[in-house]
């Protein structure tokens, strides 16, 4: 029973007729998704630039508001009075649609991310597998974007973007795999209900794999091939101006954000903990996914391509097949009293894949290639 | 369950919209006078990295993941076969798992196969 159908039943007592019960608590609840989430956006391109300037020595953002905080409010105001500039050579259906493709779907995730106990919009029992299927999207919009603003370079860029989805689409949907076996279900719900401890604990090897394979589709750092500005200029939005280049900046932003709720969602127990409220738990765990992404981003070198690829093909894929393979048989053999002891077991499995994977990839004093 | 996938489609419909009408607000902003619109020949040039661009920008590709992407369409059937199970692994039992494994390890053939093949190998 989530908040909305509660919402629902309590208008249908009230004597509304069964259309208005239905929609009034819907659009009651999108709309404060779209607001929260937009101003969240807005909150972590702050909090990206005050961290990645704490990572580099210096200050970050610091003039326009208290600690800086309206200083995204301040680049919005900027790029909506900034001329819109569409290339005369552009495919201008292709051009303005771009931005809204990739748009739409970083908001549609978060119709399936619970933040409290029922506070859900839509409870599918197929929730995590919305996700995927949603979010894949994005990249097409980023290949039209590519395609459509008639430049070499971005034309790379959509190409190298499609590139990473392919190759960490399949190590993503294989952890998840991996939570389905433990819980039974794809339910958002049922999956936080699930975690009496935190699936990262049950399965460290799947929840690493799952967070870097999230980190690729949502074109972060390390795995920001497709916006390389020292080989690709800006890559698939070097054409846009304005307010369509923000929607870009807002989307990039918005998966981030999306992608940490359901890191924290899958594999850090969501909503759950001890004495504080829900929803600040949730914000907590949201929060350090995010500095997690963006301590990653200040550390470590962008990968090459074929690294990206034999990354994702040579190292990922095998070993969430084989995580998902002892995850499987754990759940058959281990009775489900002894949690703890799958915790031990997978601890030990995890460390051994990694090491065996590493000495596969030796960089540096080793080979390059695999 | 249907009237949950009904929000999802609420959703669609006042998100394309809220999403269609940002491009559109500097267009607004444009006939009341907020943003200039002066429009020159060299303004259109699209940027690329700042040079003239040479030749024609929608050139032919080398399109070097083609293995990727069938490989890819081939795993992502996997998967699809896998969720039902994963769902209904405690009612399907060791039978379930061993019939997994079976269909793993076919697959794990043709990978090892390809990765020998050096499909894997980005040229």
């Amino acid at each position: 029973m989530t908040l909305l159908d509660q919402f629902q039943k309590m208008l249908m007592t009230a004597g509304l007729p069964d259309w208005a019960a239905y929609l009034v608590p819907a659009l009651v609840g999108i709309i404060l998704i779209i607001a929260v989430s937009l101003t969240l956006v807005i909150i972590f391109i702050w909090w990206e630039r005050r961290l990645l300037g704490r990572f580099q020595l210096r200050l970050g953002p610091n003039r326009c508001g208290p600690e800086g905080i309206l200083q995204p409010v301040a680049t919005g105001l900027k790029l909506l009075l900034k001329e819109d500039i569409v290339p005369a050579k552009a495919d201008k259906i292709l051009h303005f649609l771009a931005p809204i493709v990739v748009f739409v779907p970083v908001l549609m995730i978060f119709a399936v991310v619970p933040v409290s106990e029922g506070a859900i919009l839509a409870n599918l029992n197929i929730g995590i597998v919305y996700v995927i299927a949603i979010s894949s999207i994005s990249t097409i919009g980023i290949f039209m974007a590519a395609w459509g603003s008639s430049n070499k370079f971005a034309l790379i860029s959509g190409m190298r973007t499609v590139a990473q989805m392919v190759s960490y689409e399949l190590p993503v949907v294989l952890s998840i795999v991996g939570v389905g076996l433990v819980t039974g279900s794809f339910s958002m719900l049922s999956i936080v209900q699930a975690q009496s401890i935190p699936f990262i604990l049950l399965m460290p090897l799947g929840g690493v794999i799952f967070f870097l394979g999230c980190l690729a589709e949502m074109n972060r750092s390390p795995f920001d091939l497709l916006e390389a500005d020292s080989e690709i200029v800006a890559g698939y939005h070097t054409e846009y101006s304005g307010m369509k280049f923000a929607m870009f900046f807002m989307g990039e932003y918005g998966v981030a954000l999306a992608y940490s709720a359901v890191i924290a969602t899958l594999f850090l127990g969501g909503w759950s903990g001890p004495l504080l409220p829900p929803v600040i738990w949730f914000l907590i765990k949201v929060v350090l996914v995010f500095s997690f992404t963006v301590w990653m981003r200040a550390t470590l070198p962008r990968l090459r391509v074929d690294q990206l690829m034999s990354f994702a093909w040579k190292g990922l894929l095998p070993m969430a097949v084989i995580n998902l393979v002892i995850i499987a048989i754990e759940v058959l053999v281990v009775p489900a009293s002894m949690l703890w002891l799958m915790v031990i077991l997978n601890f030990a499995f995890a460390a051994v894949l990694v090491l065996l994977w590493s000495r596969l990839f030796t960089l540096g004093g080793g080979r390059v290639e695999v | 369950m249907l009237e949950q996938f009904g929000y999802v489609g609420i959703f669609l419909l006042i998100a394309t919209g809220f999403t269609v009408l940002i491009p559109l607000l500097p267009k607004l902003f444009k006939l009341m006078g907020l943003i200039p619109g002066k429009k020159t020949a060299a303004k259109l040039v699209q940027y690329e990295c700042g040079m003239q661009t040479i030749g024609k920008t929608w050139v032919q590709f080398n399109f070097r993941y083609y293995y990727f992407a069938v490989l890819f369409v081939l795993l992502d059937m996997l998967t699809i076969f896998l969720y039902p199970w994963a769902v209904n692994i405690k009612d399907l039992g060791v039978g379930g798992l061993v019939a997994v494994g079976i269909f793993l390890v076919i697959l794990a053939v043709g990978y090892i196969y390809a990765w020998r093949k050096g499909a894997l190998q980005w040229k």
